[in-house]
């Protein structure tokens, strides 16, 4: 491979003028991007990363203004191309580019084979078969089953990881030199996520194509990046390879990132670190380092001067007054406070608060007018136990059931089959109110999942008022307390939703939840919509509270390295049954399920050198409309056998966990899929 | 497909009979078509007759359905007034109103498209300005006035049209760029804001990295999306312009179903009225019937929805 640079950019910067001022978005970076070469670029939501992957080919919003001393790409300055140029020669045809979110931005009105070929017909002289071709095999790459039938579809035919598969197939029509990925795997799920990465490192090397990964993941770049630059409101604020800079990283900024991911540091029993504070909006004129007013090690210079950008090793820098060194090199925003943990529940046998006994619901769906009503099981003889003062994760990719269960429990949604017990009492039986005192959720979405006309204080104090407790004041007082245990300040007790920050948001709902002092509390993904910073907060917030408060949580997600952080126990949701079940150690580090173990493989955990793992599962999710015969796994499992096929396995205790499958109890388990030990292994090795 | 249209066409149906029953019976109840015809001197004995020859002495339910037969049969009744068939009443107008109506329509669409469009590119220039202040002119000007200059300044001053009449194609220029014009503010509105969202959103940005750019960009990626709600007003328009102009046909003198409607509700001529309004409220559902048609056939989650 060639070690010619293929893209170098000079002092791009992005401005977007707003009402009052200009919102700097990119502050003067550079990049340099070889042959062949992968570069990742992270940080979290508003420090600029998308910006800079719009500015390169110009596709910014229409009011944003980009500025560079040069965009050089082969030779030629795209900061000096007009969009006329740009459209014929580099867009679509020597740099392509796939964006963030595969449900919107594929055009809905036309046919995945028109919106396929048209990329390559519009750019050469070539014919509608030839093109066609191209796209079929294309399709067949990125692993579309049966491509050909695939062009007469339409997008809201395909699920989200086809169609990110159709954008990533679109992107590679003409062959780029250069892939611009913006967050291409973030809306999809874990196995998804394995699978898409890993299918663009076999294309790129195929192709010798270069690369631009964007993302907010530090697990995915560690394992798809050869470089990596971090970004701190519109700056980079270190670069260089993606090893060194993940075992030695040297600005506050970095190193604070890397604390905040779960399992970076020790896997559980560790409080996350936490960068306090959000990124701030660079408007006006920005003095000293734009990170010191977050940043643990800020002197005053940070303040004043803007820092100096120091030089380590060729292509590696980092912007900093006061970088982390060696001999500094210490957990630095973790807060000493020791931290009893996931892991130290006590040994006392604590009473079962909630049972849930083989729960069924099945909805009846029909489609036309006068078409069939088809029965779709969305949970099939679920059971499950939550003891006092236990976190039980629930795990599962989208569809496969999590929140019909956990709307269910919440009796908001009664089952056709099998009873939730809370406390001893049948759900059902629980007067609405009586239920809302003991059991509340917290929600995945912040933004939208409180009412944005009331005041924060109305939000958190409004259960007191419906169940009538205490008089006005008092109620008044409890509600200032709550937010104190949150951590939210008083003065935005009149506030509104949309004048809070994400994280502060989840507080007021979390405070919300907890102001009845409910038995359990069901978190439905409370931390994905959040940037890993806030999330650690969040984290560390909800452990506290169960601590303090002696709560119970059953913590409903798909991020495995949270589970690893906060679970006592774990429950593996497969189209609509629990696959597995049991202690979180057993579970994470000898999965006896060949789901389990793909959902683990697929947790891409902070270890650079390593790969994406290649899954071994085929095809996707099923609709839960055509259930397989059998075992409902079967079709994607790489150790199926015909007694799969043909019946339902019973699920049975082996080592004190719960499994549904055939050949769990064989100790045939491991050998199926080899990169199961080597992936533990880096879990552990990953941890300094 | 065919499941969908199916429901759609058997809802329309109900709608015009719903409504052609509810007028039946209003009108029964607030006049008495037998005093009509005999006329208001006549003996009270010759009017009776006249309500048992005409059976207007049955149930309005009966005489309704009786009428409805007749419709079923192409008898639409005879009228009170000008006492001939309501059927050649109908085919003497609806020529004029069809014509106008479908000219004004084509006003519309070449005003408000290229308008709306110009302003969804370039928004908040002087362009877009210029599209929205016409808009709102066309939407505060009353459309006799507006008919009433236009005949001041292109028939009258600059003798080009005619005054009045509907014997020629020149008689329909002025009064389809009046009645056209009374919906350009809505069509261009919808066109802009329709476009704007559609240019903003993720799939154009896809297809601007693809490389598209200009009026490829337009009319071979947003101008589809777009037109799905242009699309249902547009039906909407349509069915107000067919079901008669009254003030614009009135203005430049045009024998359409509108002046035919004021002028059989003056005279209670119930059976030109029945029709009219059965007629009008089928044109009505059949247009809305075939704008949501027209919709599942551009947007494929419409069609297989």
């Amino acid at each position: 491979m060639s070690t010619a640079s293929i893209l170098d950019i000079r002092e791009l910067s992005v401005e977007i003028p707003t009402e009052s001022s200009t919102l700097k978005a990119v502050r003067g970076i550079s990049l340099d991007l070889k042959r062949g070469e992968t570069l990742g670029i992270v940080g979290e939501s508003g420090s600029g990363k998308s910006m800079t992957a719009l500015a390169i080919m110009n596709l910014l919003p229409p009011s944003a203004k980009r500025a560079a001393a040069c965009i050089n790409f082969d030779g030629n300055n795209l900061a000096q191309a007009s969009e006329r140029q740009l459209a014929r020669d580099v867009r679509g045809q020597r740099i392509g580019m796939i964006f963030q979110e595969p449900m919107t931005s594929l055009n809905p009105v036309y046919s995945i084979g028109r919106q396929l070929t048209e990329t390559m017909t519009l750019h050469r002289d070539v014919s509608a078969a030839t093109a066609e071709a191209r796209a079929v095999h294309l399709l067949e790459k990125v692993g579309l089953p049966d491509p050909a039938s695939r062009l007469k579809q339409y997008p809201h035919e395909l699920s989200g990881g086809q169609r990110q598969r159709v954008m990533i197939a679109m992107a590679l029509m003409n062959e780029p030199e250069l892939l611009i990925a913006d967050e291409p795997t973030t809306a999809l799920d874990v196995t998804i996520q394995a699978q898409i990465l890993h299918l663009l490192r076999d294309l790129q090397q195929e192709l010798g194509m270069s690369m631009i990964l964007i993302t907010h993941d530090l697990g995915v770049v560690s394992r798809a990046a050869d470089k990596i630059a971090v970004m701190y409101a519109g700056d980079i604020v270190e670069t260089g390879n993606t090893t060194e800079v993940l075992k030695d990283p040297r600005h506050p900024y970095t190193q604070g990132l890397l604390e905040c991911v779960p399992g970076y540091r020790n896997g559980a029993a560790q409080r996350l670190g936490a960068i306090p504070g959000i990124v701030p909006a660079m408007t006006g004129t920005v003095q000293g380092c734009a990170f010191a007013s977050r940043c643990p090690r800020a002197v005053d210079l940070c303040r004043t001067d803007v820092p100096p950008r120091e030089a380590v090793s060729p292509g590696r820098y980092y912007v900093c007054h006061d970088p982390v060194t060696h001999d500094t090199a210490k957990p630095l925003t973790v807060e000493t406070a020791a931290h009893e943990g996931a892991a130290g529940p006590s040994q006392l046998p604590k009473p079962t608060v909630l049972t849930v006994e083989q729960v069924s619901c099945t909805f009846s769906v029909r489609r036309g007018l006068f078409g069939k009503r088809k029965p779709l099981k969305a949970l099939n003889e679920v059971s499950l136990s939550i003891e006092k003062g236990e976190i039980l994760a629930l795990v599962g990719e989208s569809g496969c059931g999590k929140t019909t269960l956990s709307r269910t429990i919440m009796g908001l949604q009664s089952p056709s089959g099998g009873s939730v017990i809370l406390n001893g009492q049948r759900i059902e039986d629980l007067p609405p109110l009586q239920r809302a005192r003991m059991i509340q959720p917290i929600f995945q979405d912040p933004y939208s999942s409180l009412n944005p006309r009331k005041t924060i204080g109305d939000i958190i104090g409004k259960p007191l008022a419906v169940h009538r407790i205490g008089t006005k004041a008092e109620q008044r007082a409890h509600t200032h307390r709550m937010m104190e245990l949150v951590g939210l300040p008083a003065r935005v007790f009149n506030s509104y939703p949309d004048q809070l920050s994400g994280g502060q948001r989840q507080r007021a709902a979390i405070g919300r939840a907890l102001i009845m002092n409910p038995e359990v509390v069901i978190c439905d993904e409370p931390t994905s919509a959040l940037d890993v910073s806030v999330q650690a907060q969040i984290l560390n917030l909800l452990l506290d509270l169960r601590d303090e408060l002696d709560l119970t949580y059953l913590f409903v997600t798909h991020n495995l390295s949270v589970v690893e952080h906060m679970a006592d126990r774990v429950a593996v949701m497969y189209l609509g049954e629990i696959v597995e079940c049991g202690d979180r150690d057993q579970v994470m580090s000898d999965p006896k399920h060949p789901y389990t173990r793909a959902l683990m493989d697929s947790a891409l955990s902070i270890s650079p050198g390593e790969t994406v793992p290649d899954l071994g599962l085929s095809g996707d999710f099923p609709n839960p409309i055509n259930r397989p015969s059998g075992c409902s796994f079967h079709p994607r499992c790489p150790i199926a056998e015909q007694q799969c096929r043909d019946k339902a396995p019973a699920s049975e205790l082996i080592d004190t966990t719960l499994v549904k499958c055939w050949k769990a109890g064989v100790s045939v388990g491991r050998s199926g899929n080899p990169s199961i030990n080597e992936s533990n292994n880096n879990m552990e090795e990953s941890a300094p | 497909m065919l499941n969908y249209v199916l429901r759609r066409g058997f809802m329309a149906l109900l709608v015009a009979l719903t409504v052609s029953f509810g007028t039946f019976a209003l009108f029964h109840f607030a006049t008495d078509p037998a005093q009509t015809i005999a006329g208001e001197d006549a003996p009270q004995e010759m009017v009776d007759d006249i309500r048992e020859q005409y059976g207007f002495d049955r149930p309005v339910s009966t005489q309704y359905f009786n009428w409805l037969g007749g419709v079923l049969r192409g008898d639409f009744g005879e009228s009170f007034f000008w006492k001939q068939p309501v059927v050649e009443l109908i085919q003497e107008h609806a020529g004029v109103t069809v014509m106008l109506a479908l000219a004004s329509l084509s006003v519309t669409i070449l005003i408000a498209l290229p308008l709306g469009i110009s302003a969804a590119l370039r928004p908040n220039t002087w362009v877009d300005r210029f599209a929205l202040s016409t808009a709102v002119s066309a939407q505060a000007v009353p459309n006799f006035w507006l008919g009433l200059m236009l005949i001041i300044v292109f028939a009258v001053t600059f003798p080009i049209f005619p005054v009045s009449g509907d014997s020629t194609w020149r008689h329909f220029v002025l009064p389809a760029l009046v009645l056209g014009a009374s919906s350009v503010p809505a069509v261009m509105r919808l066109t802009r804001t329709g476009l704007l969202d559609v240019l903003s959103s993720d799939y154009i940005r896809t297809a601007r990295a693809k490389g598209f750019i200009g009026y490829r960009l337009i009319l071979q990626q947003a101008l589809r999306n777009a037109l799905l709600p242009i699309v249902s007003v547009l039906a909407v328009q349509l069915g107000y312009k067919l079901g008669g102009s009254v003030v614009t046909e009135s203005v430049f003198s045009m024998n359409g179903l509108g002046r035919l409607a004021v002028e059989s509700i003056f005279n209670s001529d119930i059976p030109t009225v029945q029709s009219l309004i059965l007629i009008f409220v089928l044109t009505f559902v059949l247009l809305t019937l075939a704008a949501d048609l027209i919709n599942a056939w551009l947007d494929p989650r419409i069609r297989m929805g």
